[in-house]
């Protein structure tokens, strides 16, 4: 036995040694290292695979087509990676980690971007678009979605707003109009449930952080406020509670009843509206096609999201996704060529036509909204200003941590008020910009 | 547990010349190096599949390690028992370790209630029940955990699962719409109850064998006595058992104590406002899910260190058995 312990302990030893001296934990090598401005050979794209993705493949592959044709001994191979958050932050840890696997363009949502760029996974392509001729097009607010500590590391691909979709033919019933302001809101719940008792008034979720956002920042509220060169929480002030608690309160009897609708997602949401279930939601324009498949295609209408003022707009979150190029990019060149093809005024109408995302560039917009009228509301909203998450890898953490959707399922479930469960989503957003 | 040693245990000579236990003496000195040439083949693959991990786990757990770390080229720090004192500070972090535990009580209870119920059951059925009952378990038991909880989280869901229909069908009008995963005490049942589901397979074959190595004598003489079932069961069967008994228990409380895919997929992440977090999903949505890797090596040491404890009780119980290491 003594021995065995002797030897035993004298083989763990020197494995120690032998591993304390081979190896720290594994660490990639900085991507750039790997990079190249190969002009042939596989340009390898990774875009998002959406729901009804079919249309935006044909759109991509006629792109693709036109690439290759104007730029020979090129292959463009575009993947479809899965959009859920987590599969897809795990997809794209996987292409930092070793960037011989990883492509050259890729698809990412604009909130990703500081945590992509902290993990030194996306070039600067600022110089490159300098000299592309539609970006003076760019919407400014959104080109600044790309943009950190002034450098641009991505190409806005196009935006998605939400805005109030409603059932007209409920509405009409009900001798209601349109809501124009909260409390018409919280009314046109009461009185739709009252007369159809198993509809939901509005479909939200406790899950749903950027359906809950645009009652804070109505509210005159914010997740954080930028001091210096960090973020403060100030999802506690007090105007940032009384946002959160005309969101919560959405939750109940004619709303959303909590036991349904507590651990639902924004996309959850969708379903319950395209169902039927429910009497108003709070959807992206992306959400359209789904809404027309099912039974309340051609009885629903869309305005923007009301705020608490009479007649004013609560501010949308800028969502939306841009075109990025990885640091460790082969072909350098052609990734940000192919990008500002996928960019360009042409593509971005067809993918407005195949999808439904609202274009990026000012014309484009301008065109596809004076030809299709459902996009109204949403330009509207858009005009009367949007806003964003703090620009800053913290926001990585409180999105992974789900800080906002624990507090409102906390408060929703009556496991605490507003003021504590605002107050612990203070102290982890403190604690995500520290950890930086 | 296959790390093969040399000899049962043997106590160091005592001054006296008496030996302690009942180990054979240490071998003499020239048949000194077969032992270590015997440990060899197993230190080839130990090594680099668990200790080289561990020793890594160890590391990062003392590390500033971020993905920004990882693969954005910043140089790590040396944090110290930051990591740890983050964690332990951490008001959640003891409120999901007591639920670890008692989640893991509860399913070790069931699965062993389960277990053994049908594991004596099968001593009592004829061949064609038996035949059923052993594949209708180890097709439980061969169900990927990912598929189990998947089905489960169907026959449960709020508006279109079975059980709710079922339920409201024969009158029961309060389960139209509900959602068994709102509150956290019937979340945990249906987790609870799929983790048992998952395991309970183990423990029925293990103790059948176990009662099936139960000379038939010793039963016939309590049947003779007059003992019932029950009497027969707790008089004779489980004491017997016992051994056996004791590490099912133990490997049990492993397997609980680490659940993670149930609870991830059926509470999606680990339910409303995390109420069905147990320690190795809060692992994952504290460090994993946000990069942060060396705060999650810590946890994954703090949970190594608290699974010592029933291992090491494991391996004493396999030993008292008489069973070599």
């Amino acid at each position: 036995m003594r021995i065995v312990r002797r030897a035993a302990a004298a083989t763990v030893l020197a494995a120690t040694c032998l591993a304390a001296a081979a190896c720290s934990p594994g660490t990639a090598l900085p991507a750039g290292d790997k990079a190249a401005d190969d002009k042939t050979g596989t340009l390898q794209v990774w875009l998002y695979n959406e729901a009804g993705n079919a249309a935006k493949e044909a759109v991509v592959s006629k792109a693709v087509a036109e690439f290759q044709a104007s730029h020979q001994g090129v292959t463009v191979s575009v993947s479809y990676i899965d959009t859920d958050a987590s599969a897809r932050a795990a997809k794209m840890k996987g292409a930092f980690n070793d960037p011989n696997s990883a492509p050259d363009l890729v698809e990412f949502g604009n909130t990703d971007l500081p945590g992509y760029v902290a993990a030194g996974g996306l070039a600067e392509i600022g110089a490159d678009l300098d000299k592309w001729k539609d970006k003076g097009d760019l919407d400014p607010a959104i080109a600044k979605t790309a943009v950190l500590d002034g450098k641009t590391y991505g190409l806005p691909w196009w935006v998605a707003v939400r805005a109030l979709y409603f059932r007209t033919d409920l509405f009409t019933e009900a001798g209601l109009a349109a809501p124009t302001s909260y409390a018409e809101l919280v009314a046109a719940t009461q009185k739709i449930h009252a007369a159809h008792p198993d509809t939901f008034g509005i479909a939200v979720g406790g899950k749903y952080t950027f359906g809950a956002l645009p009652f804070v920042w109505d509210a005159g509220g914010d997740i954080a406020a930028k001091e210096g060169t960090t973020y403060k929480p100030t999802i506690n002030s007090s105007a940032s509670q009384a946002g959160i608690k005309r969101y919560t309160d959405l939750f109940g009897e004619s709303g959303c009843p909590v036991q349904q609708c507590a651990d639902l997602t924004g996309g959850k949401t969708v379903d319950l509206f395209a169902a039927g279930k429910s009497a108003m939601a709070i959807l992206p324009n992306s959400s359209r096609s789904k809404v027309d498949a099912g039974p309340v295609n051609g009885k629903y209408g869309v305005v923007p999201l009301p705020g608490e003022k009479p007649g004013s707009i609560a501010p949308a979150f800028a969502g939306g996704n841009n075109l990025g190029v990885m640091k460790a990019a082969k072909h350098r060149t052609l990734a940000v060529e192919f990008a500002e093809l996928l960019a360009s005024p042409a593509y971005q109408e067809q993918m407005y036509d195949a999808m439904g995302n609202l274009p990026t560039l000012k014309p484009v917009n301008a065109k596809v909204a004076a030809k299709d009228a459902f996009l109204k509301p949403f330009t509207d909203t858009i005009a009367a200003g949007t806003k964003f998450v703090p620009l800053d890898q913290g926001w990585a953490q409180i999105d992974a941590q789900a800080v906002i959707p624990t507090m409102l399922q906390q408060i929703v479930t009556g496991k605490a008020d507003v003021a504590k469960a605002s107050g612990d989503a203070a102290t982890q957003i403190t604690s995500a910009f520290a950890a930086r | 547990m296959s790390a093969p040693t040399t000899t049962a245990p043997a106590a160091p000579p005592s001054p006296s010349g008496r030996r302690r236990g009942t180990g054979p003496a240490a071998p003499p000195r020239g048949r000194r190096r077969p032992p270590l040439l015997l440990l060899l083949p197993a230190a080839i693959i130990m090594i680099p599949l668990v200790a080289y991990p561990i020793y890594q786990l160890g590391l990062l757990s003392v590390l500033d390690f971020g993905q920004a770390q990882a693969s954005g080229g910043v140089p790590t720090s040396f944090v110290g028992l930051g990591n740890y004192q983050k964690i332990l500070g951490d008001g959640q972090f003891w409120s999901v370790l007591t639920q670890t535990i008692g989640f893991a009580a509860f399913c070790v209870v069931a699965t062993l209630a389960v277990g053994a119920t049908l594991a004596v059951l099968l001593t009592r059925v004829g061949r064609i029940s038996r035949l059923v009952l052993t594949t209708a378990a180890m097709a439980a038991w061969a169900a990927p955990a990912m598929t189990g909880s998947t089905v489960w989280s169907f026959l449960f869901d709020t508006n279109l699962g079975l059980v709710n229909k079922t339920l409201v069908s024969i009158g029961l009008n309060g389960f139209h719409e509900f959602n068994w995963f709102y509150d956290k005490w019937t979340s945990f049942l249906i987790v609870g109850a799929v983790v048992v589901w998952h395991s309970f397979p183990f423990v029925m074959v293990t103790l059948y064998a176990g009662i099936k190595a139960i000379p038939t004598e010793i039963l016939e003489a309590a049947a003779l006595d007059g003992a019932g079932t029950w009497a027969t069961f707790r008089r004779i069967t489980a004491p017997m058992l016992r051994p056996i008994l004791t590490i099912v228990v133990i490997q049990s409380v492993i397997w609980d104590f680490k659940v993670f895919t149930q609870i991830y997929v059926m509470t999606e992440g680990g339910g409303i406002a995390g109420q069905n977090l147990v320690l190795n999903v809060y692992a994952y949505q504290k460090a994993f899910a946000s990069s942060q890797y060396g705060l999650g090596a810590a946890i994954g040491v703090i949970m190594l260190l608290i699974l010592v404890i029933p291992t090491v009780l494991y391996i004493r119980s396999l030993r008292r058995t008489g069973n070599e290491l």
